[in-house]
């Protein structure tokens, strides 16, 4: 296929030819072309369907505010849908699809939706599809998806990677345009630490898409120099591809670095795109300006493109978007295009000027004071009529028309932070009036709309900029250039009866407007929703400022009156890829491993994720096939005679000082002042509002030390909440704390032979003796010949039962050690599966019952909360409401057939009682198979439970249909008196 | 946004935890007659100011400081930050 479309000059490199494929079809371009040039230089004008009357469509744009020529990009599982063909850089092999049609881009059967239109305008989904409601989603919901979409995904896993980092710089410069360029130039000659950040390939912005001289040489040239000493210079940093996505507090930005977007595979060990956080102490903003179209009838067929685009196509890209072409404009620079592209020897037939009085220009029939009122040509455009200032039409054949409303400034980033912009009646276009404190704007984006004023501007802006934060930098002369006004005169959409396209992303016409309009939706932001005018991926660059002032005609207020909507961050379409960065699969959050996870991994435990933790949920043998097998096996044997379990994962804080036992009284409910030393106790941590907030053991190992333990999950909060206290309460007591969970490997050796087992571990110098070392002790001993450990004889499981702690560095062989010295006795690891299941049969409450919305007094521990002393959450945990006769308390339940079982979160419903939300009795909160009873038993929130031992109710489980009568029993299945674990 | 912690100096907030209103500072007498009611007005009534706030910040993933940070809460303006330490002092709070 040649290049039929392809011009002399430009800025790509005809060295390197670039095969690539459209719809299948094969194509060639340049290194330097994007998707989009490549297609116009060789004729092909149609890219994609639109979003609702799937009307055939060419690029409108040359650049990032596209909302047309969407593409699929590659294929297998780096397909990329809605990727913009004017910002895609061409690569060798390169393969793109055109989307939103069927069976193919010419003829797309829904393009029946066009002629549909009458029924499809703002509003239609809303009117239509309301009843009856069960339709909505299983028949209108899937039709209307299928119907209008964008891309489709390939399902499969992205295979690249995609980084986050960080940056700090004092200047941070958007856009390298003239403005930025000057900028740059300015700072970084200064020495100030610079980041110029350019969405684009290329630096020089416009410089690319003009024919302007600078300082004698042509404008990219210039740029291109510039280029050379700022990167020659260290403390500056050009990152292309980069788009600001944001500016947050605090100058704070939000970058997209496309890295490796451009080429077909990311180069080993580089990512896909890199997602940055850009810290910058002053901020320019030289975001150039977005050309807007004027709406007319049929101004959406393919050859139809904004008068700079076709500029930049021609002077940048070297391709013609087609050999005849027209213009149509209602300023100055939209004229510029007839001059350039007659240059480059394509034939201008045609340029209509809205303005009676515009200057003339040297090309083709000139129709001042004349309007487009309609284009023809369904798959490319072939002829424009134009209604001539007497009011006569005439019809001209072209294949490219460019149109140009005037200009647009980008002042996108200055409301992120919620100012809005103002009106200039001079450029008739939205000029920041005020923005972030650290940011300025110069250039295009502040509505300098000339090369010498960017250029100008952006120096001194940079000097000012500069200044503030104490670097003195100095604005060179500013190199001769351009310094023409625009002078646009209004004109926003010409009146007809047709369909003239806004929004050519959303399809929305100058009609919908209106009919937003009398139908009351007359805000913007109303006419945004209603319409979805300025939705999606382009966010109505083009199309939101003649929809907001084809709405002021409306209303009869004044464009500034009627406002704008609310510009919010990514300024520019942003993968899910970039923003999960390298957090993703197994990596989604860091993972923290037991001491023993080594061991247990050798002996083949299956692991579950409590937390950011993987601990082992059981340990299956040979010959084991269901997890209850193995779960049922490690209870008993450990019942039976000693198993080992690693509860590393349990927070472990540090509290010492004078005053440590002080702060330990205040912050458990029950007493701990007179702990003694040697002694361990339960604690029960209530929130201030009386609510149960965590428990544990804390161990008093001197009179100034305790060790505080907490639960898996509440680990992190408890510290916090601890250091609150600590801090902002009693900010005079004398007491430190430090997590000491990952410095301290803990294992609990349970049952009768554990202090067998630990008595072949332990220094024959400690006596760990029933007499010497009773239930509840703890103390610092050493084990295996030397090694430092400490010892609490605490359970969980009910049984005779220790927990011992060795620094995390020597856990694994403590696993090791004790596993070996346990052989003589069958001793058993456990996981988190028996561990449940052996704190259910003892009645020990875990997170199913400290929920969050339990007290002490639901828990059965009403009578530890001290009310003899202040601690958090005692004086409102004597609240009325918390304190009902008929208050839930935990009890245990036992199916009346104990061939029967329930579920965890079933609710409880006397005998006689409809199973409704009214007759709600509490409910099941902890269920397992007890190994030991033969049967399942659970724990649960009964309404005055403890005074109904004995009775049977319903647990009732409406979710899965099922319903069991249970006995309302103690919650201590086994060993009720607690002889086994003071034995 | 930017937190200047005093010991520090300037922190990204992704590094601390919010907890709210400095009030919570000042955490009622258990012993007072009406307790039960100064203990309600501490946890639940607050001023949610549309403008100049005090508030409490938690340098978690730091060196463990509770701040005060007076922060405008309609253009996130941070004036000053202090060790809530200092300020809990200054209200008088003891053991």
């Amino acid at each position: 296929m040649t290049q039929n479309n392809r011009l002399e000059g430009g800025l790509i490199d005809r060295s390197k030819t670039l095969r690539f494929t459209f719809d299948g079809k094969t194509y060639q371009g340049h290194q330097g072309d994007t998707i989009a040039s490549a297609l116009l230089a060789n004729d092909v004008r149609l890219m994609g369907r639109s979003f609702k009357y799937h009307r055939p469509r060419g690029p409108l744009t040359a650049g990032s505010e596209e909302p047309n020529a969407l593409v699929e990009l590659r294929e297998g599982n780096r397909q990329e849908p809605n990727t913009r063909a004017t910002t895609a850089e061409l690569f060798d092999g390169l393969s793109a699809k055109s989307q939103n049609r069927w069976p193919s881009l010419s003829f797309d059967a829904m393009g029946v939706n066009d002629l549909l239109s009458p029924f499809f305008a703002a509003g239609f989904y809303y009117k239509t599809f309301m009843w009856p409601k069960a339709f909505w989603e299983k028949l209108y919901e899937p039709i209307i998806r299928r119907a209008a979409g964008l891309g489709s995904l390939s399902m499969e896993a992205d295979p690249d990677v995609y980084d986050k980092g960080f940056l700090h710089c004092d200047l941070l410069i958007i856009g390298a345009g003239p403005a930025g360029l000057s900028a740059a130039l300015t700072a970084g000659r200064a020495g100030a630490r610079v980041i110029l950040a350019e969405e684009d390939f290329l630096l020089g912005g416009r410089l690319n898409a003009e024919t302007f001289e600078i300082a004698g040489m042509a404008g990219h040239a210039w740029a291109a120099q510039t280029q050379a000493e700022l990167a020659s210079m260290d403390n500056v940093r050009i990152m292309t591809r980069t788009a600001i996505l944001g500016a947050f507090d605090h100058g704070i930005y939000g970058a997209l670095e496309r890295v490796s977007d451009h080429l077909a595979v990311p180069a080993a060990g580089k990512p896909r795109q890199t997602l940055w956080r850009i810290y910058a102490k002053r901020t320019m903003l030289c975001a150039g300006a977005v050309e807007r179209p004027i709406a007319f009838k049929n101004n959406d067929r393919p050859g139809i493109m904004l008068s700079g685009a076709l500029r930049t196509y021609a002077n940048r890209y070297a391709a013609a978007a087609g050999q005849t072409v027209a213009l149509f404009t209602n300023n100055d620079d939209g004229l510029r295009s007839a001059a350039d592209l007659a240059a480059k020897g394509v034939d201008v037939v045609a340029v209509i000027d809205t303005r009676a009085d515009g200057p003339s220009v040297q090309a083709g029939a000139h129709f001042k004071g004349a309007q487009v009122v309609d284009a023809g040509g369904k798959l490319g455009l072939n002829t424009i009529t134009i209604k001539l200032a007497n009011g006569q039409t005439t019809r001209i054949n072209c294949t490219a028309l460019g149109v140009s409303g005037g200009w647009n400034p980008n002042v996108h980033l200055t409301s992120h932070q919620r100012s809005t912009p103002k009106w200039d009646e001079k450029i008739a276009a939205f000029v920041p009036e005020s923005t972030p404190a650290e940011m300025s704007v110069a250039g295009a984006a502040n509505g300098d709309m000339s090369t010498h004023a960017a250029l100008a501007n952006g120096a001194k802006q940079a000097v000012t900029a500069l200044k503030d934060i104490g670097i003195k930098a100095t604005a060179g002369r500013t190199p001769k250039a351009e310094d023409e006004p625009i002078n646009v005169s209004p004109f926003w959409y010409v009146e007809h009866k047709g369909r003239a396209w806004v929004d050519q992303q959303n399809d929305v016409t100058v009609k919908d407007i209106k009919l937003s309009h009398q139908e009351g939706f007359r805000s913007v932001e109303h006419l945004k929703r209603y319409t979805t005018l300025g939705m999606a991926t382009d966010q109505g660059k083009t199309a939101n400022v003649p929809g907001l002032a084809i709405m002021a005609e409306m209303t009869g207020k004044s464009i500034p009156d009627t406002g704008t909507t609310m510009f919010r961050p990514p300024y520019a379409p942003t993968s899910f890829g970039a923003f999960a960065g390298r957090h993703r699969d197994e990596d989604f959050r860091p993972i923290r491993k037991t001491p023993s996870h080594k061991w247990a991994e050798e002996h083949d435990a299956v692991f579950v994720e409590t937390g950011m933790w993987l601990r082992a949920q059981w340990f299956p043998k040979p010959g084991e096939t269901h997890w209850r097998e193995s779960v049922d096996r490690e209870v008993l044997a450990t019942r039976k005679s000693v198993g080992i379990c690693d509860v590393t994962t349990l927070g472990k804080i540090d509290v010492q000082g004078t005053d440590a036992a002080t702060f330990l009284n205040r912050v458990y409910c029950n007493a701990f002042a007179k702990l003694a030393v040697g002694k361990t106790r339960y604690g029960l941590m209530l929130r201030e509002d009386g609510i149960a907030m965590d428990d544990g053991t804390t161990a008093r190992l001197s009179e100034n030390q305790f060790v505080m333990t907490t639960t898996t999950a509440n680990a992190v909060p408890v510290f916090r909440h601890l250091e609150f206290c600590r801090q902002c309460a009693w900010p005079d007591l004398d007491v430190q704390l430090i997590s000491t969970t990952e410095a301290w490997a803990q294992y609990a050796v349970a049952g009768p032979n554990s202090r067998k087992l630990l008595q072949k571990i332990v220094d024959k110098d400690f006596d760990i003796s029933n007499e010497e070392f009773p239930f509840m002790g703890c103390g610092e001993i050493t084990v295996c010949g030397g090694l430092r450990a400490r010892l609490f004889r605490i359970s969980f499981s009910g049984e005779l039962a220790f927990e011992i702690a060795v620094p995390t560095r020597y856990g694994d062989s403590m696993m090791r050690a004790l596993m070996e010295a346990g052989e003589e006795f069958d001793v058993v690891p456990y996981g988190t599966e028996a561990l449940g299941v052996m704190r259910i049969e003892k009645g020990h409450a875990a997170g199913n019952e400290l929920n969050g919305t339990t007290t002490a007094l639901n828990l059965g521990m009403g009578r530890m909360v001290s009310k003899k002393k202040d601690s958090i959450g005692s004086t409102l945990s004597e609240r009325e409401g918390l304190n009902q006769a008929d208050a839930l308390n935990l009890v245990g339940f036992k199916p009346v057939n104990s061939d029967e079982t329930f579920s965890a979160g079933s609710h409880f419903i006397n005998s006689d009682a409809q199973a409704n939300a009214a007759n709600d009795q509490g409910y099941m909160t902890s269920v397992c198979y007890s190994p030991n009873l033969g049967h399942t038993i659970g724990l649960g929130y009964l309404k005055d439970g403890a005074n109904r031992m004995g009775e049977t109710t319903r647990a009732v489980n409406p979710l899965m249909g099922e319903e069991t009568e249970v006995e309302i029993v103690s919650a201590h299945f086994i060993d009720p008196e607690g002889e086994r674990l003071r034995a | 946004m930017i937190i200047n912690h005093p010991l520090l100096g300037p922190r990204d907030s992704q590094e601390f935890t919010y907890l709210g209103d400095m009030s919570l500072i000042n955490r009622p007498d258990w012993e007072a007659d009406d307790a039960v009611d100064q203990f309600h007005e501490y946890l639940y009534l607050r001023d949610n100011p549309a403008g100049e706030h005090k508030e409490l910040w938690f340098h978690e993933q730091g060196d463990r400081s509770w701040l005060v940070v007076t922060r405008n809460t309609l253009t996130h303006d941070i004036t000053k930050v202090e060790i809530a330490k200092d300020i809990a002092r200054q209200m008088g709070r003891s053991k």
